[in-house]
């Protein structure tokens, strides 16, 4: 297996994603499939538009939990290797902000398991963004969609559905 | 005990990226974020509970029934929106 590649990379510096695959596959000739996730800044959303986003995180913490994000991946999935790498700062629209790579040795476990960890990550990795647009700065709210897509792994998110005066 | 409080994005915006508290013995997380709203004014804003939030402890998310220990350090955030 690849253990050269960092598991987890948060900073401001872009990425390339050619270059990132093909490090995390580097050396391992067992890898049969390689699934990557890019998400990319939009101009619009919520029917407003979106001239720059602010992303801000939790040092330390953030690392932290996608690295056990990344430990969970490997015990339910048939993976070789995996790799986080998140943005924060300020992003122009079509700007990338996350890149999630799996390795395995066929399709089907790679394809699963970076779904897993997108999903993971939306509702519990400690990021925020803030948008700056037409009808000022706003913090992004949470999606209930989101929520609703991690417990298909079955796991409770517990994030956009906080009941109000819920637990937090 | 002492606790070290943290806020990130909205919260942080209003309080600051955080204080040193003194919380009483056999407290949770529960507790911590009363007494920080029953001070008032921007605290009672940012932290009340018409607010949705969720709290980390030693930068592990948690619920408010966990309870403290000297020296934790407790995050307050509004739900992540990252990735």
């Amino acid at each position: 297996m690849s253990t050269a590649v960092a598991r987890v990379s948060i900073g401001p510096a872009d990425f390339d994603v050619g270059a990132e695959l093909a490090a995390l596959r580097a050396g391992d000739a067992g890898v049969g499939a390689v699934c990557a996730f890019v998400g990319t800044v939009r101009d619009r959303n919520d029917g407003a538009s979106v001239a720059s986003l602010e992303l801000e995180h939790y040092p330390g913490m953030t690392e932290a939990s996608i690295e056990a994000m990344i430990d969970a991946a490997l015990q339910r999935f048939d993976i070789r290797a995996a790799r986080v790498v998140h943005r924060i700062g300020l992003l122009a629209p079509e700007a990338q902000i996350v890149l999630v790579a799996v390795t395995s040795a066929h399709r089907g476990q790679a394809f699963q398991a970076c779904e897993f960890l997108m999903d993971y990550l939306k509702t519990q990795a400690p990021f925020w963004k803030k948008e700056e647009g037409s009808t000022g700065a706003r913090w992004v709210d949470a999606r209930f969609a989101d929520d609703e897509a991690l417990k298909r792994w079955g796991i409770d998110a517990g994030n956009a559905g906080v009941p109000v005066g819920g637990p937090v | 005990m002492k606790i070290d409080v943290r806020y990130f994005a909205s919260v942080r915006e209003a309080l600051g990226v955080g204080e040193r508290v003194e919380a009483a013995e056999g407290s949770d997380v529960a507790a911590l974020r009363d007494a920080l709203v029953a001070r008032g004014g921007l605290h009672a804003d940012a932290l009340g509970r018409g607010r949705v939030l969720r709290a980390a402890r030693n930068r592990t998310m948690c619920d408010e029934a966990t309870p403290l220990r000297e020296g934790d350090e407790i995050g307050f955030f509004p739900p992540v929106t990252g990735g």
